[in-house]
């Protein structure tokens, strides 16, 4: 692979894994500190994005859009939280996965009677419409790199709340063991609503900004959800720098990995081999990375849980 | 036994044997994908039908038709228990469906072997068009691999000499860069793969800059089109090398793509911009009533319908000769929005096919516009190896 596509290459991976941190940040703290599987996180996400195309529509800011899709997803994950999460704190994971499961089907049937089945869109605000000039004729989309930008800054700030603040200190102690921290006195049902509702709305505010380069439709959820569950496993439920590592690793594994893999085997492989093989180890990649890494580091890159 | 009893089971004997001629409505069923990734296609082909239905007050070949609509779910188990439903429980004469290839692997036997007339408004797998056809199957579409040879051809007549083939990794994917290959020979620079879940199209579109073809060709359905052509414009390399693409552009996908797919290539074999009489009313019915542009799937589906009515005019409603009705449905004596059609001995359609391209409408909406015609009453390779005359 010439130098240029590589570092282009590269380029894409990081984006791709602050796009994933984003997802994930949300859906690490509310398994690793309630210690509850939502697989409802990509619902949230897929809401995020809806609401930002209709209150981009309804106010013609993208930005307000934006603004308002996470404002309502932090209320939606606030009511979540008193309808069918309190209820799910401390119980069978089995049974916290069939109830998030029907908040799955809930919220993609709701979304399909409101908006319909068909794909939508938002724009691109005027002042990231740009495109810069990289390599062979490409061109960059400096929305890309806004979100790039977004990513690190609410990295940033999840690391300084998490790191510098009581709620931060009480978040990363529930983390590593819930039932002390109640034993200490500390109102543990109060900041488990907090951290459901964060995460509700970190997960919608992914959802917004990325609906300018992906397409807006009920299955959106799905396939980000997967990934997600990879990056916070890989990276240690409950750590927000695991997480971040995780996404960064995973996102340069797939983009990097896939380019690497395909000239790897065009040059080794007759063509119809190599098509075949191609595409199905190319998605192993993050898989074998996780299994790899969970060999040697079973609670992940980071891990936050205390083995008491 | 009581006298009421006897009497009750002889008035059920004697009315029950007379012959139910045109009496009841004909009852049609409607099995397509109503949920998760195809449903806007579904919504299309019922669209379609329930218009066809509402333009002629509800009758066909002088009946009233009743309408019995299921969603496959696009999972081929449910899509055939729900055919047995239609066919067993609310004995329907005809079914019209499925969207998907999947779905109608597994309902072509529950449905032809139960006695009722399957009319696909899109799956046209090949393997129904040769060996496995049926005098109780027919194709308001084409032939799958037809649309992809349609931009092989265009490829190869236009000179290009090196192609970068873009699909997703199932089946589909790979029947389309099979379909593309059969008529361009030129050079494969890349057959690029990419997983069902991909939202982010970045490392491919590097790897196009960096081979540098003469044109790409792409199979990327639903979301994945939406996601891959907006971010195809984004990377500024329209301008420079052709899309030729199949279901990617298309009425589905073009209200979410917008100015992003103008200037983008599809292959069709009709556009609402065909100006013949059946056409104009079609689409105009269709606009008045869904405010929406109607994509092939609805003029398929707006076809099965129109399809079963002629042949209900030529046998007088009467769904009873089966010999009858399969020779009626064969003449396809009915106008279609796309110009001419007819039928191939397999129950597969012969007509025209065109290069398209996205364009937007004076009234803001987004449609597909013929380009040049392609292929003239082409049938599909497979009907030789159909035993049916």
């Amino acid at each position: 692979m010439p130098l240029g596509l590589l570092l282009v290459q590269a380029l894409n991976g990081l984006e791709l894994g602050v796009l994933l941190f984003l997802i994930a940040a949300g859906l690490t703290l509310v398994f690793g500190v309630m210690d509850v599987v939502n697989l409802a996180h990509g619902v949230q996400y897929m809401l995020g994005a809806y609401l930002a195309v209709a209150a981009a529509t309804w106010t013609g800011s993208f930005w307000l859009g934006v603004a308002v899709a996470a404002l309502a997803c932090l209320v939606l994950g606030a009511l979540l939280e008193r309808l069918v999460f309190r209820f799910l704190v401390g119980a069978d994971h089995l049974e916290q996965v069939l109830a998030t499961f029907g908040l799955i089907l809930l919220g993609e049937e709701g979304v399909k009677l409101v908006w319909g089945p068909a794909p939508l869109s938002l724009a691109m605000p005027a002042a990231l419409a740009g495109t810069i000039p990289l390599y062979g004729g490409l061109h960059y989309p400096v929305y890309r790199l806004g979100l790039l930008g977004a990513g690190l800054a609410v990295a940033a700030l999840l690391a300084l709340v998490i790191g510098r603040t009581r709620t931060g200190m009480r978040l990363r102690a529930g983390a590593t063991n819930a039932a002390m921290l109640e034993a200490l006195g500390v109102n543990v049902e109060r900041l488990f609503a907090l951290v459901l509702a964060a995460g509700a709305m970190l997960a919608g505010f992914a959802g917004a900004v990325a609906a300018p380069v992906v397409a807006v439709d009920p299955g959106m959820g799905g396939p980000v959800l997967i990934l997600a569950f990879v990056v916070i496993v890989l990276g240690g439920t409950g750590s927000i720098g695991g997480s971040f590592l995780a996404a960064l690793l995973v996102g340069l594994t797939d983009t990097l990995g896939r380019g690497v893999l395909d000239a790897v085997l065009d040059a080794v492989l007759p063509p119809s081999a190599a098509h075949m093989a191609g595409p199905a180890l190319a998605s192993m990649l993050i898989y074998l990375l996780m299994a790899g890494v969970l060999a040697f580091r079973p609670g992940g890159l980071m891990p936050a849980r205390s083995r008491t | 036994m009581r006298f009421g009893t006897v009497g009750a089971i002889l008035a059920m004997l004697l009315f029950g044997a007379l012959p139910a001629q045109a009496q009841g409505p004909v009852k049609i069923g409607v099995l397509v994908t109503l949920s998760g990734a195809g449903a806007v296609l579904g919504q299309q082909v019922r669209n379609g039908v329930e218009l066809a239905l509402k333009l002629r007050d509800g009758k066909l070949g002088g009946r009233p038709a009743e309408l019995v609509v299921a969603d496959d779910e696009l999972k081929p188990g449910v899509g055939a228990s729900r055919a047995k439903r239609l066919v067993e429980s609310d004995h329907v004469d005809f079914v019209i469906g499925p969207i998907f290839s999947n779905i109608l692997a597994a309902i072509f036997h529950p449905v032809t072997e139960g006695g009722a007339i399957l009319i696909s408004p899109n799956a046209g797998s090949s393997v129904f068009a040769g060996k496995s056809c049926s005098p109780d199957f027919f194709v308001t579409s084409y032939e799958n691999t037809q649309i992809h040879a349609v931009l092989g051809e265009y490829a190869q007549a236009k000179g290009y000499k090196r192609a970068f083939l873009l699909a997703p990794n199932y089946q589909a994917g790979k029947d389309a860069v099979a379909g593309f290959k059969s008529r361009f020979k030129g050079e494969i620079v890349a057959e690029d793969y990419v997983p069902l879940n991909t939202v982010d199209f970045q490392a491919d579109l590097a790897r196009i800059a960096a081979a540098r073809p003469d044109v790409i060709f792409t199979f990327m359905p639903g979301g994945l089109g939406v996601a891959l052509v907006r971010q195809f414009h984004q990377s500024g390399l329209a301008e420079k090398i052709p899309f030729l693409s199949a279901f990617t552009v298309d009425e589905s996908t073009l209200p979410a793509e917008k100015d992003a797919a103008l200037g983008l290539y599809g292959a069709m074999t009709w556009a609402p911009n065909m100006d013949n009489p059946a056409n104009r009313t079609f689409v105009g019915a269709y606009l008045a009533a869904y405010h929406a542009m109607p994509g092939s799937y609805a003029m398929q589906g707006y076809d099965a319908v129109q399809l079963i009515n002629s042949a209900l005019k030529q046998t007088g409603g009467s769904t009873a000769d089966r010999a009858k009705l399969r020779a009626a449905l064969h003449a396809a004596d009915f106008a279609s929005p796309r110009g001419k059609f007819r039928f191939n001995t397999n129950g597969y359609p012969i007509q025209d096919f065109y290069l398209v391209k996205a364009a937007k409408r004076p009234d803001g909406l987004y449609e597909t516009e013929i380009v040049q015609k392609i292929f003239s009453d082409w049938a599909d390779e497979y009907a030789s190896a159909c035993a049916l005359k």
